[in-house]
């Protein structure tokens, strides 16, 4: 059989189907939609709040802020989501931080470095238990995070109570701490917002740039084939659960030196806040696909929604209306652009 | 002649007190292609796993090369050469071409802490890549691999598991869910491969298509070898008989006729 002559069977060269910029080019990345429509909501609240200075620093730096408390969790969340998987036990995670840091240094008065220790410490165990109970159970980890989250919740109002008495703890920290976690800088901004553009910077780096990001896209695209060519996805998955416990660690840890204090309630909005931010920003429920930036600026969009509508004649309660319609343009938008960056040739697939 | 790259002597494999494969005798040649044909539930899947180190055989020897070898992980398997490529796998549809490629041994640039997944690179090598198996379609590494047909996913599996060093190539039903065009694409990269001095295991139940490219033919019933021939020792029907276990499709076809026209014209029922 003489099938060797291959390349007679390439059609009239084709004009040069995707050259360095092209509509399928910008539909493979979701982030592109993820701005526009964060610019679309920018110009919306900049109109109607310019009378009551939605643009001034500090109309900027009120939804700033609230983003990058989002924020910090929101990008390790999308990476598990990418990787195929979810963590809501965050919204234990946080106030479980917040205690720990104030219970350790507020009521014990242990150094503040010591008190940081035992954080991350206990939000590591959290994100470890989180990661190995998915990976040897195979329960979906949505219903292992509801279990830690409310696991994490009950223990940290119940050592809170047993430790110290209360549900709310006073921390006062030493002043390069509050300038670290917890000041206020120019304009207004929260020491927070610089942690959330270092930790974008440093995911971005990871996800998109380093080998390892491959690995991320590849477990989520197709679990037994990243096996197979050779990925520890166990270890892989564990680590971003450790990561993402982390990272609502640190966001709970800037709140509390912000405020000097800490409760012990569970921040049921967080969760539903970060998954939105995530879906807004491009990632596909499904797993395999999604971006460092598009979840940055699905959870600028939030923010503005959220904290825009109080500079604009609108009714508060408005905002949950316009991120519910938001959410569902964004999930409709992520699967069409999702076929078009697949199906620019006629594909066929068999499962 | 020199020794064969993969062979496997009596080999049984048995789940418990199920015995799955019996005293399976087959041996690859470098550059030949060996069809394993057979029925579904034969005890083709639980031969492929054997092959490539997922199942270790209950009783009898693997060699490689003529020395004997045991696998104990799949990873052990590949790192001798020997690459499964199963329907589809080994490809994420919303992974770039040049990424798909490279998973798990991703081409870096930059120093230290710091190194960067070289995109330029990945990408050349993974179309050079593809296109050397003449797919000439794919220019862009940057395109995503769940917009490519599926005989073009195929492909560029067969071209990384071969970049990537395997001298045994298992290919798992690569034709089974193609249409015409599309098998007879991924048939000419299995000849490629071929052409190349790779030993090829090809699993079907597709005749023609085993046809179009086997030099050496095997028949797998109910877990045993039921038939073992040279191209060329026997003719399609002959083959599709023996892969329905000895009854022949003809007669077949005449009691499915006889059952319709006493029945006015309907099929016999599923059973």
């Amino acid at each position: 059989m003489t099938m060797e002559t291959t390349s007679q069977t390439s059609k009239p060269a084709r004009p040069a189907a995707t050259p360095s910029f092209s509509i399928g080019a910008l539909f493979r990345r979701p982030e592109v939609g993820a701005f526009m429509g964060m610019v679309l909501v920018f110009v919306f609240f900049a109109y109607f709040g310019f009378d009551r200075n939605f643009l001034s620093p500090f109309g900027t730096s009120s939804w700033v802020n609230m983003a990058s408390t989002i924020g910090i969790i929101a990008i390790p969340i999308g990476f598990l989501m990418i990787a195929g998987e979810l963590d809501i036990s965050i919204g234990a995670m946080v106030p479980a931080a917040k205690m720990s840091m104030a219970v350790a240094c507020g009521f014990y008065g242990l150094p503040f470095v010591v008190g940081l220790l035992i954080t991350f410490g206990i939000a590591f165990v959290v994100g470890w238990i989180n990661g190995m109970l998915v990976t040897r159970t195979k329960v979906p980890s949505l219903i292992v995070t509801l279990a830690t989250l409310f696991s994490v919740s009950g223990l940290t109002l119940f050592l809170s109570l047993l430790l110290t008495d209360t549900t709310s703890q006073a921390l006062t920290s030493p002043a390069w701490a509050k300038f670290l976690f917890g000041d206020y800088h120019f304009w207004g901004f929260q020491s927070s917002v610089f942690w959330w553009i270092a930790i974008a910077a440093a995911l971005y780096y990871l996800l998109h740039l380093s080998p390892w990001g491959n690995w991320i896209f590849a477990l989520g695209g197709d679990k037994e084939s990243a096996r197979n060519a050779g990925i520890p996805i166990d270890k892989l998955k564990i680590s971003l659960f450790i990561l993402t416990a982390m990272a609502a660690a640190l966001s709970g840890v800037c709140e509390t030196v912000l405020s000097n204090s800490a409760t012990t309630t569970t921040n049921f909005a967080l969760i539903f806040n970060c998954i939105i931010a995530v879906v807004v920003g491009g990632v596909l429920l499904t797993g395999g696909f999604g971006t460092v930036a598009g979840v940055f600026f699905g959870t600028a969009t939030l923010a503005i929604v959220q904290q825009g509508i109080g500079y604009t004649p609108f009714d508060r309660n408005l905002s949950s209306l316009i991120i519910g319609v938001m959410l569902l343009i964004a999930v409709l938008m992520n699967d069409t652009f999702r076929n078009m960056a697949t199906s620019m040739s006629t594909s066929k697939k068999g499962k | 002649m020199t020794a064969p790259v993969l062979e496997m002597r009596n080999v049984d494999k048995s789940f418990g007190p199920i015995d799955v494969l019996h005293e399976i005798s087959l041996k690859v040649h470098a550059g030949e292609v060996l069809c394993l044909l057979g029925d579904n539930g034969a005890g083709k899947s639980t031969l492929i796993r054997t092959l490539s180190g997922v199942h270790k055989p209950t009783r009898g020897e693997m060699l490689m090369d003529g020395e004997p070898v045991t696998f104990t992980n799949p990873k052990q398997a590949q790192q001798m050469g020997i690459a499964t490529v199963h329907q589809f796998g080994g490809t994420y549809p919303l992974m770039s071409v040049g990424r798909n490629f490279f998973v798990g041994a991703e081409p870096t640039k930059g120093w230290g802490p710091f190194k960067v997944f070289d995109r330029q690179k990945a990408n050349a090598i993974a179309v050079d890549a593809v296109q050397k198996f003449g797919i000439t379609r794919i220019t862009d590494g940057d395109r995503l691999v769940g917009g490519l047909s599926g005989g073009e996913r195929q492909s560029l599996a067969i071209a990384r598991a071969v970049h990537f060093g395997a001298r045994v190539l298992i290919l798992d039903e690569p034709t089974a869910a193609l249409g015409v065009k599309q098998a007879a694409h991924v048939l000419r990269i299995v000849n490629e491969a071929k052409r190349r001095g790779l030993a090829v295991i090809f699993i079907t139940h597709q005749v023609m298509h085993a046809m179009a490219v086997g030099d050496h033919f095997a028949v797998l019933i109910r877990g045993a070898i039921a038939a073992d021939f040279r191209k060329g020792d026997k003719s399609r029907e002959e083959i599709a008989d023996l892969m329905a276990g000895g009854e022949s499709m003809a007669d077949l076809e005449a009691s499915i006729e006889g059952y319709m026209e006493t029945h006015e014209g309907h099929p016999p029922p599923a059973h």
